[in-house]
């Protein structure tokens, strides 16, 4: 129905039950200010527990190998795999790792992705990952591509559709689907649109509907309440 | 029907269906009453699909498109049960993931053991060659670590015990990661794989032929031999994972380069996993049995029984009659 503009990365995924999931796939800009911020607390993390180690002797030095190699190598997987494919930069950022097929990601696919970061920053900063992403639509690194996985926005909360308060009134032509969504589409984000915007997406319509411009605003807002119908 | 109507017939089923969601999403233990779920997810299905054919508005078709975006991801888990699976893969599918992969392991090994013995031979017969290998430095410092004269002194390879725990979080930290960049530069379609695979045994080769020259066979070969089933195992373990990524770049077969490396990449994680095992076990005895002040003959012992045991696990372990 509701075509993805061209520009759009918004990615169509058909579910069994013969439903289009829209994944938006996150591009590099995010994703690298994700990985900055994780990569802050994991310096945070090692810098509090060197100086709690430092006083454990030969046992903390040992402690803190290990802690090193769990926050280099298994801080991503864990938090991937136990909080529903977030890493706290992640989180922050409004991303999420799924497989492809938009199912949340389990072990051996994190893992998959996540050791072949080593490849991903070769040469050096992450520049075989970037020239990955940009080489394809949904912006997979080659430990995305390898384990099949798709870092996406997760969902955000929808803005509340107001009611309109307009009297209903049916359109002066027959209007197709998709015209009879533009309206709709324009009654719901009419407040969110400043006083000269909204006047002048209405007068797009003024010709083809025969209204008169001064009332171009409320005439659109009574026919998106009648498209929509009785409460 | 209008959309208003669409809406108030079907908004208590959504609050409900969205309330099931919030509990299944905070895991929580009381999550009673929801043998429905799939059913009313399928409900949620047809109304979005009803809402767009009939054009109602993007916010509605939106707003349902997400709950049924988070109802998929609340139903298509991939949920097993994890020690039951634990217990398979050590049983049965990795040594069998060894067995099924023997091309990759077998050229990993060639790469690794290959350069190992040549150079450990060749070091052995003119012992300045390793100063092509490493510098003075580390030489010193390698020599210093297995001098059997230090052992009375509590230094070398045969240290204190509460050392044992700074070696244990080195090796670790140290020997995995090699695992894992021996795993990964396979990308590279196989030649990181094979350089690290090549420049580790040139290392370690290099090593074992000064020292036995030296004629320091019991300190060194005395502490190596027993982790060494483990570790060296893994790593060539950890080379044939990433060769065959590589392979699966290089000759794809049937199947498009992307579909055969994504093949491969599931199909190897058995050997990475493997890998992290080995390599856990290696650092443990590496840091508290190799280390420890035993006989030379115990620890030749001990070290054939480690050798004999990974190679009959990888061997035959997991191995069924035909009708399984």
């Amino acid at each position: 129905m509701t075509l993805p503009a061209v520009l759009d990365t918004r990615y169509p995924l058909e579910t069994p039950e013969g439903i289009d999931l829209l994944l938006q796939p996150a591009g590099p800009i995010p994703r690298a200010l994700a990985y900055l911020i994780d990569l802050c607390i994991r310096g945070l993390v090692m810098l509090a527990f060197s100086i709690v180690l430092i006083f454990f002797g030969r046992l903390g030095m040992g402690l803190w190998s290990i802690l090193f190699f769990l926050l280099s190598w298994w801080y991503p997987v864990l938090f991937e795999v136990l909080w529903q494919g977030r890493t706290p930069g992640k989180h922050y950022l409004g991303l999420r790792v799924v497989h492809a097929d938009g199912t949340p990601i389990g072990w051996s696919a994190s893992l998959i992705r996540n050791l072949l970061r080593t490849v991903d920053m070769l040469p050096l900063v992450y520049c075989a990952g970037f020239i990955s992403m940009l080489s394809n639509a949904r912006f997979q690194r080659l430990g995305d591509l390898a384990a099949n996985t798709l870092v996406t926005y997760q969902e955000r909360a929808l803005i509340n559709t107001t009611h309109i308060s307009v009297a209903p009134q049916q359109p002066p032509v027959a209007l197709d689907l998709e015209e009879q969504l533009a309206i709709l589409d324009y009654a719901e984000r009419h407040q969110q649109l400043s006083e000269e915007r909204r006047q002048e997406l209405a007068e797009l319509l003024c010709n083809s509907l025969q209204i008169p411009r001064a009332q171009a605003q409320t005439q659109l807002l009574g026919m998106a309440s009648y498209l929509r119908g009785p409460q | 029907m209008k959309q208003q109507q669409f809406e108030a017939l079907r908004r208590a089923d959504w609050q409900q269906f969205e309330q099931h969601l919030e509990q299944l999403e905070a895991r929580s233990k009381h999550t009673r009453n929801l043998d429905d779920f799939p059913k009313r997810y399928r409900a949620l299905c047809q109304d979005k699909a009803l809402a767009q054919s009939r054009a109602y508005s993007n916010a509605l078709v939106e707003r349902l498109g997400q709950l049924v975006s988070r109802g998929h991801q609340q139903l298509y888990r991939h949920r097993s049960r994890t020690l039951s699976r634990v217990i398979g893969f050590l049983l049965a599918e990795f040594p069998r993931a060894v067995r099924r992969e023997w091309r990759a392991v077998g050229i990993a090994s060639a790469f690794f053991y290959g350069p190992a013995l040549l150079v450990g031979t060749l070091i052995f017969f003119f012992p300045e060659l390793i100063y092509s290998l490493m510098d003075a430095e580390q030489v010193r410092g390698m020599e210093q670590m297995y001098d059997p004269s230090a052992r009375r002194f509590g230094e070398g390879a045969l240290r204190e015990s509460d050392s044992n725990w700074v070696m244990f979080g080195h090796y670790i930290s140290n020997n995995i990661g090699i695992g894992f960049r021996t795993f990964a530069t396979g990308l590279l379609l196989g030649i990181g794989s094979l350089f690290l695979l090549l420049f580790n045994g040139l290392v370690i080769g290099g090593v074992a032929g000064y020292l036995s020259q030296l004629g320091y066979v019991e300190t060194f070969f005395g502490f190596v031999i027993a982790h060494g089933a483990f570790e060296l195992t893994a790593i060539t373990l950890a080379g044939a994972a990433g060769l065959k990524l590589g392979w699966a770049l290089i000759a794809p077969g049937a199947l498009s380069r992307l579909q055969a490396l994504q093949q491969a990449a599931q199909q190897s994680m058995s050997l990475v996993y493997g890998v992290i095992l080995f390599l856990l076990i290696a650092a443990f005895i590496e840091a508290f049995w190799s280390s420890m002040n035993l006989a030379f003959s115990t620890k030749l012992m001990v070290g054939a029984v480690m050798w004999l045991w990974v190679g009959a696990y990888l061997g035959w372990m997991g191995r069924t009659h035909a009708t399984q």
